[in-house]
């Protein structure tokens, strides 16, 4: 039987086929599904941890107990747990082991877009790349069999438009769960210097054995077409290979770690021009250069950015490799004398939270270190009150670093951070800032969820994946813990309130923590009645305007507030000062 | 041999583009097509664009449509229409549905809705078909079946029997607002 699946429930159904038990991630686009997946199977265990890290260690443990596991991330999230990976590298595993490491060229949904085939090659561990959904599948059992023949994790790295996509897969029934018997062996896994470098030395050895099974791999395969032409490709880019250059020759390497050395020169040998075609960086290309064997890739074809046919199409034609296809000419044709079509940037929804919260930090025109999560969009017109975002916890370190660093912005610097950030690294940048003295005021948008990826559970929110009750930890006590004395508790939807503890905690001259709780509005399921707009005391000074909420337009120089879409938060009532917009229903909402 | 048919559905979030191409998947596999879509995650829910690129044939490769591939441009929103109407083929159809959702820079007052789209779209595709699928699905009896409207516009256009598109759309849609879907697509399979 067949279903359409996208990649990630692809490799969720290969984990459940091939005997996968445990399984933990922490969310992040575009791998979340694979978890949310997994975890409906029968009889198999999965938990959202509090970030990568600890999500790949929760994965050693199940290995070296004689599960076979799964950890999953983005690409980003392979950084957070690099640390254990390059030295899981060196103990090896016991149940089979797979990283599923997705990636996201075109940052679709990313602060980056590094190519996560640089860590497989790093760690000295197998790579796997899937093209479609049926490889995706197929390949979590190659990566479970390797990884337990060879003794070592293997990373199966996707990107988002195989993540994403759905396509055809042959369903199969449940796979054999087996724990293999767990025995102490310390010069294996207790990697001390002296038992470290025993291991160090099984690495090299075992990559020698993997070079070999490589070329023997059914996912490293020739198709023979027209010789004057050669391709090497791996992952989504065969697809548009296959479809820009149909009569090219094809190499696709579905193990791109380590190479088919062997299979790569028969196929040189057979064409008369060779060229990689891989997204990102040249990967195989640099590596098939070192093999001095004569080849282009990144010449022809750009190192950022998502890839596809009409990019392959156009510029192997430019090269003169390819006779210009009719539709690659279409695009100019129909664009030309186009009205302007004003962007539709993802915006903050009516009714969140967050948009009090930085209507307010505008408001006091603070300098505002910024994290990941939906209140990221915050930083974008109009309200613009973010001035930086770089990574996973990053906003209450680099607080602190300003402060230390310019006496003059240390009292106009806040650090914000979500709840669930806060739980996956803003923890140590908080406890950071108390050891060293600080003075930073770090806020916490607590809106109960993980929203911007879609709702999951975490740490703070009293279930977990599996939909069982979990203790919830208490921001509060959590912080006080960490040597914070002034910890205030604010509604972001109370605009004057707000604006007063900011004030205060600003100027307090040490470590101050400010909750600004309020649930996502998404998971507010009775919304109030929609604001009115009382069109004679409007004069349409579009202050309202400022708040950048969906449901509010001008129209007429009246403001006009959208019905259906309006949640009746209130905060366009707070911020107009004629008092044109009204609480709806009869007024008690 | 079945012919390949490239549809790109395109709108806001909210709006049904997605169960849209999962009964067109589904109409699309019964009719044995192999298919591929791909769907851009993550920002949907943040009032973004969202584009649903939907590819037949007898083999599919890329999940991706090229520029001046498609053979339909289901446009649920016309502002979006016209963004990703380059990626009409000249002998494409685009359905528009006339609805317009402002963007945030609209709304702020950063950028104008741009006038005569539909009159735009109508001078640049040889293949227009303009809907106001919100009135008929009122009419239908649920104005939250503008997204099967459209769909059923589409349908009678693409190579598949009607029964194969009400039983998908039977299978999808949950049974309390089934009446009103099942007169959405008629309403949208029987226009012009």
């Amino acid at each position: 039987m067949k279903e359409l699946l996208s990649g990630n429930e692809a490799i969720a159904r290969g984990a459940y086929e091939s005997g996968v038990t445990v399984a933990a991630a922490y969310p992040g686009t575009p791998s979340t599904e694979i978890l949310e997946n997994f975890s409906r199977y029968p009889g198999v265990y999965a938990e959202w941890a509090p970030n990568e890290k600890v999500a790949l260690e929760v994965g050693i443990g199940a290995s070296l107990a004689g599960a076979r596991t799964l950890v999953a991330m983005k690409h980003v999230g392979v950084n957070v747990a690099a640390d254990p990976l390059l030295t899981f590298a060196y103990t090896g595993v016991n149940g089979g082991f797979i990283l599923v490491s997705a990636d996201d060229p075109g940052m679709h949904s990313s602060q980056n877009e590094q190519d996560n085939r640089n860590y497989a090659r790093f760690a000295k561990i197998p790579l796997l790349e899937p093209s479609d959904s049926q490889e995706a599948k197929e390949m979590v059992e190659l990566a479970l069999d390797i990884s337990e023949q060879f003794d070592t994790p293997v990373m199966l790295r996707t990107t988002t438009r195989v993540a994403h996509s759905q396509s055809l897969v042959e369903i199969g029934g449940p796979g054999a769960r087996e724990l293999r018997p767990y025995q102490k062996d310390p010069q294996k896994y207790l990697m001390v210097p002296a038992f470290a470098r025993l291991r160090r030395a099984a690495l090299e050895e075992r990559l020698v054995r993997l070079r070999e099974y490589a070329e023997q791999s059914p996912f490293n395969f020739i198709e023979w077409r027209d010789q004057s032409l050669g391709v090497i490709t791996s992952g989504i880019s065969y697809q548009y290979v296959r479809e820009a250059l149909p009569q090219a020759s094809v190499l696709k390497i579905g193990m791109t770690n380590p190479l088919p050395e062997a299979v790569i020169r028969r196929f040189a040998a057979g064409v008369k021009r060779l060229v990689v075609v891989e997204e990102l960086e040249p990967f195989i290309q640099e590596q098939v250069s070192s093999m001095g064997i004569a080849v282009t890739g990144k010449e022809l074809i750009p190192n950022s950015g998502e890839l596809d046919t009409g990019i392959l199409a156009r510029n192997f034609s430019e090269a003169g490799l390819l006779k210009m296809p009719v539709n690659a000419e279409a695009e100019g044709s129909t664009r030309s004398k186009a009205p302007a079509a004003p962007g539709r940037p993802p915006v903050l929804c009516s009714g969140c939270p967050h948009r009090g919260l930085f209507y307010a930090l505008k408001k006091l025109k603070l300098t505002v270190a910024g994290d990941i999560g939906c209140y990221t969009l915050s930083g974008l017109p109009p309200l613009e009150a973010m001035d930086w975002c770089v990574c996973m916890g990053a906003s209450i370190g680099a607080a602190h670093g300003v402060s230390k660093a310019n006496p003059a912005m240390s009292g106009h610097t806040v650090a914000v951070i979500g709840d669930s950030t806060f739980l996956h690294s803003g923890i140590t940048g908080l406890l950071n800032m108390v050891y060293n003295n600080g003075s930073g005021t770090v806020i916490i948008l607590d809106n109960r969820t993980t929203a911007m990826t879609g709702h999951q559970q975490h740490p703070g929110t009293g279930s977990t994946l599996m939909g069982t009750a979990a203790p919830a930890v208490d921001l509060e006590t959590l912080v006080k813990a960490l040597g914070v004395k002034r910890v205030k508790v604010v509604n972001p939807l109370d605009l004057a309130k707000t604006l007063a503890v900011l004030r205060e905690e600003t100027a307090a001259g040490e470590p101050s923590v400010v909750i600004s709780r309020c649930p996502c509005v998404l998971l507010t399921k009775a919304a109030k009645p929609a604001v009115l707009v009382e069109k004679d005391k409007c004069i349409g000074c579009k202050v309202c305007l400022r708040l950048g909420c969906p449901s509010i337009s001008v129209k007429d120089r009246k403001a006009l507030v959208d019905p259906v879409s309006c949640t009746g938060c209130g905060l366009c009532i707070q911020v107009c000062q004629e008092g044109a917009l009204v609480k709806g229903g009869n007024g008690d909402a | 041999m079945l012919k390949p048919v490239d549809i790109l559905m395109v709108g806001v979030g909210g709006q049904g583009t997605i169960l849209a191409s999962k009964i067109l998947a589904q109409a699309a596999l019964e009719t044995g097509y192999d298919i591929k879509v791909s769907e851009i995650h993550g920002m949907a829910q943040r009032g973004g664009s969202v584009v649903t690129q939907v590819r037949l044939g007898e083999k599919v490769f890329s999940p991706l449509i090229p520029p001046g591939g498609a053979d339909v441009v289901l446009a649920f929103e016309k502002l979006e229409g016209l963004r990703l109407m380059s990626f009409l083929k000249p002998d494409g159809t685009i359905i528009i549905n006339e609805q317009e959702i402002p963007p945030v820079p609209v709304l702020v007052g950063a950028a104008e809705y741009p006038p005569g789209i539909i009159e735009y779209i109508s001078s640049a595709a040889r293949n227009v078909v303009a809907v106001n699928a919100l009135a008929i699905a009122e009419k239908c009896g649920n104005v939250k079946a503008a997204n099967v409207v459209l769909l059923g516009v589409m349908a009678c256009r693409l190579p598949f029997a009607r029964e194969v598109w009400e039983r998908a759309l039977a299978d999808r849609v949950p049974a309390k607002v089934l009446e009103a879907n099942k007169a959405a697509f008629a309403a949208g399979y029987e226009y012009e």
